[in-house]
């Protein structure tokens, strides 16, 4: 079981959210709308908007870092044209969006939201800043590890993705009931990049590697 | 493997909603329908945090947040039915659905459903060309999510 439950009580905004009834299964057939979805093309986004750290006046306080990777289907093969959105807090941990507490600065240079089409081989590629962990009521001394939040259209409706990615060897993986949530230590460890060297620039930029896994979709050959 | 779903969170606000994304065709277009309604929590609540998502090849696709009431609200194509995606902090995935707008009890999905939840699935005509669709994400008229 890859994807976390519903109901999740550690996480406690699941209890009044979760559905309690068993799911109704699609009844695939080929012409069925959820096989299908929206389709993205290079004119639909700026590829200005993979740099979050342009756009401002000047250049944002934090660690600047590449984060790419693979899109590609349960068989491996590549998504093109996927469009994919990414949003996160700033290098102190705050996020620009007026529901965020958190007494930490927030940034003139970053506000922290990006997107890109992915190229022919599924490969996706944002130069960003590492966010900050920050804390959230959950429970007593409740923190979020580090993390970017992903959005990813595939071929299908089927596909959609909402999800985050964080940072190798956080310590607060251990106390945070999101990333908890997911039961199979294996597919936990899916949303965790890479540190890469080859992707690092020297004398400029840290850099995370990160492929992402589509569901699949009926009718599909796999 | 495919990669696991985590929550839209509750800062999504400034970075997935775009100018035009509850609108799948420009407003006084000829035969354009009004889609709107509630998000609900199991306590009857309106999630005011929310993420609609709508789609169908012949209407397009829409992205509507919800406002404090709990509220969305689209303008887009008719169809017999729209598939319906919600986001929201405390979903750790999206709930799935669909909007039936013309119900045809033939329909396989109609089919399939207990007869008793099948109107959770059924827009409700609200006024001419506008149609009214709340989701119950749980409770005694828990809206019938989907497995994709």
């Amino acid at each position: 079981m890859t994807h976390p439950p519903y109901l999740h009580p550690d996480y406690r905004g699941t209890t009044l959210r979760a559905p309690a009834r068993d799911l109704v299964p699609v009844p695939y057939d080929p012409e069925t709308v959820e096989l299908t979805g929206p389709v993205y093309g290079s004119t639909d986004v700026d590829p200005a908007e993979s740099d979050l750290t342009r756009g401002h006046a000047g250049e944002p306080l934090g660690e600047r870092i590449i984060v790419t990777g693979q899109v590609l289907d349960r068989a491996g093969r590549p998504v093109p044209d996927a469009l994919v959105e990414i949003w996160q807090a700033n290098s102190a941990g705050r996020y620009v969006h007026s529901g965020d507490r958190h007494p930490a600065p927030l940034d003139p240079n970053f506000t922290g939201a990006g997107r890109c089409l992915t190229d022919a081989a599924g490969r996706y590629r944002f130069v960003t800043i590492k966010p900050g962990a920050y804390p959230w009521r959950n429970h007593a001394n409740a923190w979020r590890p580090a993390h970017i939040h992903f959005s990813l259209f595939g071929r299908a409706f089927t596909q959609r993705l909402v999800t985050q990615m964080y940072f190798p060897g956080d310590p607060l993986f251990a106390f945070d009931p999101i990333f908890q949530s997911i039961p199979d230590v294996k597919a936990r460890e899916q949303l965790i990049a890479g540190f890469d060297l080859a992707t690092t620039e020297p004398e400029w930029a840290l850099g995370y590697v990160w492929d992402i896994v589509l569901d699949a979709v009926p009718f599909e050959e796999q | 493997m495919p990669t696991p779903s985590q929550t839209v969170g509750p800062f999504f606000h400034y970075a997935l909603p775009y100018e035009g994304g509850p609108e799948t065709v420009p407003p006084g277009t000829p035969g354009a329908i009004v889609l709107h309604g509630r998000v609900l929590d199991g306590a009857g609540d309106p999630v005011p945090d929310a993420l609609v998502e709508i789609w169908h090849p012949d209407a397009g696709f829409g992205r509507c947040p919800t406002g404090a009431d709990g509220e969305y609200r689209f303008t887009t194509a008719r169809a017999p039915y729209l598939a319906v995606l919600v986001f929201a902090r405390g979903l750790l995935k999206p709930v799935a659905t669909r909007a039936y707008l013309a119900p045809d009890p033939a329909d396989p999905l109609l089919a399939a459903v207990d007869p008793a939840r099948r109107d959770t699935l059924v827009a409700a005509v609200a006024g001419p060309g506008e149609y009214r669709f709340d989701v119950h994400l749980q409770g005694e008229r828990e809206t019938v999510f989907l497995a994709y």
